[in-house]
């Protein structure tokens, strides 16, 4: 029925009034010809502001690059420096920062569900919606979140740009006590949580199968955070040094953020790919949970993202748990460390994916030159990809309201940091014939 | 008639982490959404960025030239206009290209900077549009708004907090960390507001908070150099989350040019 019809839609994002993210569409005769997502938020050239600072201040300024996931980036800096001075900072560092890190997956996976996605699968237009339907829900959401920002703030101070990290370790180790309240109000959230995944995998979610490579950190034994080699499910197993030898950023017209490719093609990082890639490595509560719902991973809709989510909260909640189980604070809390010259790498799990950072030291510690690449740009092709291939597969023939809902909703589905989580798209629809 | 007050949250170039003082508050969420109307906070859904509000909320520093005429519109459908943190008060992180060359770090970072609608300068709210109050911080916290939103709805003026850091340890009975230590601590002339949490966790305050009132800051630069920092190092001290700040500019020897 669209076989005479051309749709020149065009979705300039309020432009830059929330200026994150726009989509052009051009279709013909029910099949997409060109499709744009640009992503524009406004340069803060991070890595050129780098140059020059010591390698001690890195952990505090490369955390502003999110607000919603500063430990991650403080965690990809303090391994990547670390592993090229040379530096072993010891088990209990090593378990206290894993656990920092659940209490990050924890607070932003519990914000995206809540609060961006959803909204969309419930069409309840906000979160303040989905409380006046889902009132108990969205509290256990809530709880949820505090728990993983109460945890950060235990490391740090405060959950967003923690102060406790620091290049060797930490700067303070938490007081037993603290951690033993905080180790009482963990246990009794888990059963929120469980009933959160239980949640997830009733939701109406559409049946979009789509083919895709799933790229992510792999542990010999944990499920993936700060440690392991970069694999994918088409064979690439990697060490974090090797990442430019495979991926490389391009940037287009329009776009802040850049669009890396794998070998020259998307690919997708986040809950969903580490899921697909590491469901050996989940607890056995969470497969159960899973098995029971019919849900079988790896999984090719990109819609199962929300259930891999919620499937993280349960894994940090068990492994925050575990960790902290039998705490004993140890005399220091971080190792001297001695600067070296040369290249840096770091690799760790954001919660939206993988966040591989580079930076080149002199001797005595300065930094020459740095390089982040951040979940978003990678996962920006395949957002393109998956946009082409859902609307084409919901059809074009669709109301602009049900179009721009649709391309909304796939894309919040990659919680491209909440920033351009696009909850602006203004549609234009111009048809002809 | 509806008679609620309306408030508008608005995000410039920035981490998205002040607007985080809202989405972690919780139920307290909840419970503001009950006391006025979000006309718009993308982030949290509600969008009508052109809607007149009594108060708008202000992430973010102005980099771009559309921002530019963005915050006119803003500040001509708002009552009250706030800034929330560090950017939007005093430039942010991104502030540090105002004292380089902001267009020759694009072209490094960007293989096509034709494409990228940049200023070569990150520029406070107040440099542009008159700012009601100011809330520091790298980040705000749930605190800082809420105290601000609840005098303005009770019509009373709100209280700036300018007082140094060291006077807020000295409440909390913290044991200073450059007088034991010897850090390059910057609370005594960070503003306070933060609960003082770096001394607290035993190392330097890194001044995220901006200037505190009246700051005296050659003794501190000079303790500074005792302790063995070279003057680019103490300069940086100053040069952080607050670049755009007269006078931390100040301090760290640049004359506050943008």
């Amino acid at each position: 029925m669209t076989d005479t019809r051309e749709i020149r839609i065009e979705v300039p994002v309020l432009a830059r009034v929330e200026g994150e993210a726009s989509l052009q569409l051009r279709a013909r005769a029910g099949r997409i010809e060109e499709l744009k997502l640009r992503i524009f938020e406004p340069p803060r050239l991070f890595e050129k502001f780098l140059e020059g600072r010591d390698y001690y201040e890195v952990p505090d300024m490369v955390a502003r690059i999110c607000g919603i996931c500063p430990v991650a980036y403080q965690m990809s800096a303090v391994h990547a420096l670390e592993s090229l001075f040379g530096v072993d900072p010891g088990p209990w560092v090593r378990a206290q920062r894993r656990v920092l890190y659940c209490g990050e997956w924890l607070q932003s996976h519990s914000l995206h569900i809540h609060m961006l996605a959803l909204p969309d699968f419930l069409r309840t237009g906000s979160v303040i919606g989905l409380a006046e339907k889902f009132p108990e829900e969205v509290r256990r959401g809530l709880r949820l979140q505090q728990l993983g920002n109460d945890l950060i703030r235990l490391y740090g101070g405060r959950s967003v740009h923690p102060v406790g990290v620091r290049v060797g370790g930490f700067h303070l180790a938490p007081p037993a006590a603290d951690v033993s309240a905080l180790l009482a109000r963990l246990r009794a959230g888990v059963p929120d949580a469980e009933a959160l995944l239980a949640w997830t995998t009733t939701l109406a979610l559409p049946a979009d199968e789509q083919g895709f490579t799933s790229v992510a950190l792999r542990h010999p034994a944990e499920y993936p955070m700060n440690e392991g080699r970069i694999v994918s499910d088409r064979g690439l197993d990697i060490d974090r040094a090797g990442f430019e030898g495979r991926f490389a950023e391009r940037h287009e017209a329009g776009s802040t953020a850049l669009f890396c490719h794998l070998d020259g093609e998307p690919y997708l990082v986040g809950p969903l790919a580490r899921v697909n890639l590491n469901v050996d490595r989940l607890p056995s509560t969470v497969r159960s949970v899973l098995d029971r719902a019919g849900l079988h991973f790896p999984s090719r809709n990109m819609y199962h993202s929300i259930v891999a989510r919620a499937a993280e909260i349960v894994v940090a909640l068990h492994e925050a748990i575990r960790l902290l189980s039998g705490y004993r604070r140890p005399e220091a809390a971080c190792v001297p460390v001695e600067a070296r010259a040369g290249t840096a790498y770091g690799c760790t799990e954001a919660p939206r994916g993988l966040l591989w950072h580079r930076y080149d030291t002199t001797a005595d510690g300065r930094v020459m030159s740095a390089r982040i690449v951040p979940p978003t740009s990678q996962n920006q092709a395949r957002m393109e990809e998956d946009l082409r291939q859902s609307l084409e597969a919901y059809g074009l023939a669709h109301s602009d309201a049900e179009l721009r809902w649709r391309g909304e909703t796939v894309i919040r589905n990659y919680d491209p940091c909440i920033s351009c989580a696009t909850h602006f798209l203004d549609l234009r629809v111009e048809r002809f014939g | 008639m509806n008679t609620k007050p309306r408030i508008a949250i608005h995000k410039f170039a920035s981490c998205d982490g002040c607007q985080l003082a809202f989405l972690n508050l919780g139920e307290t969420l909840l419970e503001l959404a009950a006391l006025v109307d979000i006309m718009h906070f993308a982030e949290a859904g509600p969008v009508d960025p052109d809607a007149p509000v009594d108060i708008a909320f202000v992430e973010g520093s102005i980099t771009s030239r559309e921002d530019l005429s963005r915050i006119q519109r803003v500040r001509a459908n708002s009552r009250y206009l706030i800034t929330i943190g560090a950017c939007a008060t005093a430039g942010g992180l991104q502030a540090l290209r105002n004292l380089a060359d902001g267009h020759g770090w694009l072209a490094a970072v960007y293989a096509h900077p034709e494409y990228i609608d940049a200023l070569a300068t990150s520029t406070p709210i107040a440099r542009h549009v008159k700012v009601d109050l100011e809330l520091w911080g790298c980040p705000v916290n749930g605190r800082q708004v809420l105290a601000a939103v609840r005098a303005l709805l009770n019509g009373v003026p709100p209280v700036e907090e300018n007082e140094k850091v060291c006077m807020a340890c000295k409440r909390n009975q913290t044991v200073c960390v450059l007088v034991t230590k010897g850090a390059a601590c910057m609370g005594p002339v960070t503003r306070t507001g933060c609960g003082a949490i770096c001394p607290r966790f035993g190392r330097d305050c890194y001044a995220c908070y901006g200037p505190a009132e009246n700051i005296n800051a050659a003794p501190l630069s000079r303790r500074f150099a005792g302790l063995g920092l070279l003057p680019d190092a103490i300069a940086r001290r100053f040069l952080s989350m607050n670049a755009a700040a007269p006078a931390f500019l100040a301090a760290a020897g640049k004359d506050g040019h943008d």
